[in-house]
């Protein structure tokens, strides 16, 4: 029988709880507000097991280096903020080229440039899915509570390894820095997902091969299998090749990746009634808000739903549409001026009205503020 | 239960933010209770202004920071200024008797408990850096969501382990002063 | 006796990318005679490089291989060993990756001691971009974005690392590739940060434009500008001027000193305590 404990944990720190469970066992990462918190509880943590903990010199060493825990065969995992994000950019680009498993997370501040250190912002929605470089998958994770923020870091342990995608994990100040009562299992009672490995011999060992599941099983360096990876555009066997062929098979290869299991990979909660004319889409720090604000707008004889954004990469077109089938308006409350909107916006292709909330100063949307749009008739 | 909020205002350096932590600590073992704690803060590590907020609530809590606070603290008048015209009408609010208070709500005034509570840390436990946990004596009357026990056990594991028994004694004193 | 070069290199891979005449080839081959002439496992041997001319290496050797980002190599390798510190790790980079974009890195990867051995191929200029001028390009050379004259100055790579940490500082040349064997493998046996910074010759990018004629002729000049170490301080400040000692530059061996070792320890005695 496993046992629960209740914990009053921060944010950041229930980062550091749901990788311990998830088995984490690499840290690499440089210090900023408000994501320090992460790297120090992991320099404490990850000893105690045997796992590594590194403060890197600067920003793009601290994801470098994660990544390359990552191929010697430990889960691994870095945190930073927005500026810290932006700089790591470039590498997490070679993560998603040569299909490293990690988790990077972003705290995310009030920006642009030093901004608001120390308040909340959803402002790197648009980075996390275009912030590196050229066509690329991405993974992306919002979680909009401690508890979220644990569960959803077990999750990101097990997408990332299950597919070999790094996946980002984007909290705000508000979730990363409160404390909530939560209740945890014991670390030892958690399953989690490993990468697939190879068996058998290197003669016939492609690190890059084409399955029919599109991801390679992938050998942990120093166990005989000696391949090449690279951030070129590659063949099976690892080693650059630049033909268009080569770049279309490998695209599409990471496109179908995320494509083919979009069930396990897009997540959500929702209440949306048949009588539900409005629905509040909401994501991260906005989610307790836009919650409480329909709850009693129902007892108010209005009908609204709510539908909680948990992935926001991939996003969740398929949804957004079949809800502006039956909606007519669509309420956005967002910590930016306005960027998951335009998503919602091209799904829904003005079968519905879509309006948004937005708080760009680093202070919160308050269920008020969500109850006024929601008073308001659609003309 | 209708949330219950609090909300502990001072400058940087006076221990609002472990203050809310510990009151947030204290609520774990109160097994039908949900709390969430927060906290706002600028770059300096002193002085400056400092906030603490802790809902408390039967209820799963939708909104984790203080809409109205049912307790408000503010030990500077920068604190005062800022945040002490927002309380809910059955409120208290508990102010270091230095601060100047006239400029308060009429329907304010009358719950304002002003306390000698720097004097008593300087004077009385001997350190002034306690003042944060002679609040807490204060605050352990009038929320009564929270058992005095578990407030002095989560003190304990808070503080350095060689000021427990001056940061007990800093709460008793609060205590007494909440008379 | 000669080593069995083809062993270790992925044949089907080849030919390589290089240059007729560029000496990257021969710091290839004789690093691994030297790898051949320690006993490191090739099953557990990781080689890291960066982008550029340097960065292609990999490619060729038949270990774990790993082709990142620019400037970022020791960075990553730093990952890769401290997540598993049996593994023997070796950097690849070049002036333009190692010193310039991956300073940052180089200095720090010194400092912590971390057990890598780093050769720096040092061609003294950006080769696969086109030759630009770089960190170690000598003053008043020539270069695409120099066209006047470098007016920047070198780095002394050697004294650089050195004085940032590094255990192991060696400096050798394809001019003398004996040397550069010895050097190259005693580098990879030391246990903490081994720097190796090997001139090579860019007869394109870099001896074309500065009239020092084709790899033959940058051979001989390399020998005209080194001065083996046991002679170099027997020099006059005027006769080292424009020149560079080759030879082992410093060494200390303390195992104990190195990075994950320190760490380790740091598991090891809270695995005690919990007893």
């Amino acid at each position: 029988m496993s046992e629960k404990k209740k914990v009053l944990l921060q944010g950041d720190m229930a980062v550091v709880e749901g990788g311990m469970a998830a088995g984490a066992e690499f840290f690499a990462g440089y210090p900023i507000t408000p994501a320090s918190e992460v790297a120090e509880g992991f320099a404490k943590e990850l000893p105690k097991v045997g796992g590594k903990f590194i403060q890197m010199e600067d920003e793009l060493a601290g994801i470098a280096c994660a990544i390359g825990g990552s191929l010697s065969g430990k889960k691994s995992i870095t945190a930073t903020s927005g500026p810290g994000f932006s700089l790591k950019q470039e590498n997490l680009g070679l993560g998603i080229m040569i299909e490293a498993p990690l988790v990077v997370v972003d705290v995310q501040r009030v920006g642009p440039s030093t901004g608001l250190p120390t308040s909340p912002s959803q402002g790197d929605v648009m980075q996390a899915k275009w912030g590196t470089h050229g066509d690329h998958p991405i993974i992306a994770l919002s979680p909009s509570s401690v508890k979220e923020t644990y569960d959803l870091t077990i999750k990101a342990f097990d997408l990332t390894e299950k597919y070999r995608q790094p996946v980002i994990l984007l909290l705000d100040e508000i979730v990363g820095h409160m404390r909530e009562k939560i209740e945890v299992p014991k670390r030892e009672d958690v399953e989690s997902i490993d990468r697939k490995r190879p068996e058998g011999d290197r003669e016939n060992f492609n690190p890059y091969e084409f399955t029919e599941d599109h991801v390679p099983p992938m050998p942990d360096y120093g166990t005989g299998y000696r391949y090449h990876t690279t951030g070129l555009f590659h063949d099976k066997t690892g080693f650059p090749r630049g033909t268009s062929e080569d770049a279309k098979k490998l695209m599409d290869r990471f496109s179908a990746k995320l494509e083919e299991n979009k069930d396990d990979i897009i997540l959500y909660d929702e209440d949306i009634r048949e009588e539900d004319k409005t629905v509040v889409v909401s994501y991260g720090s906005t989610v307790r808000s836009a919650i409480s604000a329909v709850n009693e707008a129902r007892e108010n004889g209005i009908n609204a739903g709510w539908l909680k954004l948990k992935t926001i990469w991939p996003f969740a077109g398929e949804k957004i549409e079949e809800i502006a089938k039956k909606a007519d308006k669509i309420i956005v409350p967002e910590l930016n001026q306005g960027q998951l909107i335009r998503e919602i916006e091209r799904h829904v292709k003005g079968r519905a009205k879509v309006v948004g909330i937005n708080r760009y100063d680093g202070t919160l949307i308050k269920p008020e503020h969500v109850m006024e749009e929601l008073k308001k008739e659609v003309k | 239960m209708a949330r219950y909020e609090i909300r502990l205002s001072g400058a940087g350096g006076q221990g609002m933010i472990l203050a809310g932590i510990i009151l947030a600590e204290a609520v774990l073992d109160e097994d039908d209770l949900n709390v969430t704690q927060t906290q706002s803060y600028g770059p300096e590590s002193r002085g400056g202004a400092s906030r603490a907020e802790v809902v408390i609530s039967e209820d799963i809590i939708d909104y984790p920071k203080v809409i109205k606070p049912d307790c408000l603290l503010c030990l500077t008048q920068e604190a005062f200024d800022k945040y002490g015209n927002e309380l809910k009408d059955e409120g208290v609010m508990i102010v270091d008797e230095r601060i100047d208070t006239s400029k308060a709500d009429e329907k304010i005034k009358e719950n304002i408990l002003s306390l000698p509570i720097m004097k008593t840390a300087i004077e009385d436990v001997g350190m002034r850096l306690t003042a944060n946990i002679v609040v807490l004596g204060v605050i352990d009357k009038y929320v009564k969501q929270i058992d005095s026990e578990n407030l002095k056990n989560a003190i304990k594991e808070r503080v350095p382990e060689d000021t427990v028994e001056l940061n007990l004694k800093a709460f008793e004193y609060g205590q007494k002063l909440a008379k | 006796m000669g080593v069995d070069i083809e062993k270790y290199l992925r044949s089907d891979k080849l030919p390589h990318i290089w240059c007729p005449g560029c000496g990257h080839g021969t710091i290839l081959s004789n690093l691994i005679r030297a790898i051949d002439g320690t006993d490191i496992d090739p099953d557990k041997t990781v080689v890291v490089s960066g982008i550029g001319c340097s960065g292609r290496a990999t490619g060729y050797l038949d270990f774990d291989t790993l082709h990142t980002t620019h400037g970022r190599a020791i960075a990553y390798a730093t990952g890769v060993k401290l997540a598993n510190p049996e593994l023997n790790v070796i950097v690849l980079t070049g002036d333009g990756d190692g010193s310039a974009i991956g300073g940052n890195h180089l200095i720090h990867g010194c400092r912590r001691n971390i057990d890598l051995t780093v050769v720096l191929f040092n061609n003294q200029i950006y080769g696969m971009t086109g030759g630009q001028f770089s960190p170690m390009t000598p003053t008043g050379a020539t270069a695409t974005t120099a066209p006047y004259g470098n007016v920047d100055q070198q780095f002394d790579l050697c004294d650089l690392t050195k004085s940032a940490g590094a255990s192991y500082v060696a400096r050798g040349t394809t001019s003398s590739p004996r040397q550069l064997v010895k050097i190259l493998k005693e580098g990879l046996n030391h246990k903490g940060f081994s720097f190796v910074e090997t001139f090579t010759q860019c007869p394109v990018n870099y001896g074309k434009r500065n009239n020092i004629g084709g790899p033959t002729d940058m051979l001989e000049w390399q020998d005209g500008i080194t001065v083996n170490i046991n002679k170099w301080d027997k020099l006059s400040d005027q006769e080292k001027e424009d020149k560079f000692p080759v030879g082992i530059i410093h060494q200390n061996e303390q195992p104990e000193e190195e990075y994950t070792n320190r760490y380790q320890k740091i598991i090891d005695d809270m695995a005690e305590e919990g007893k």
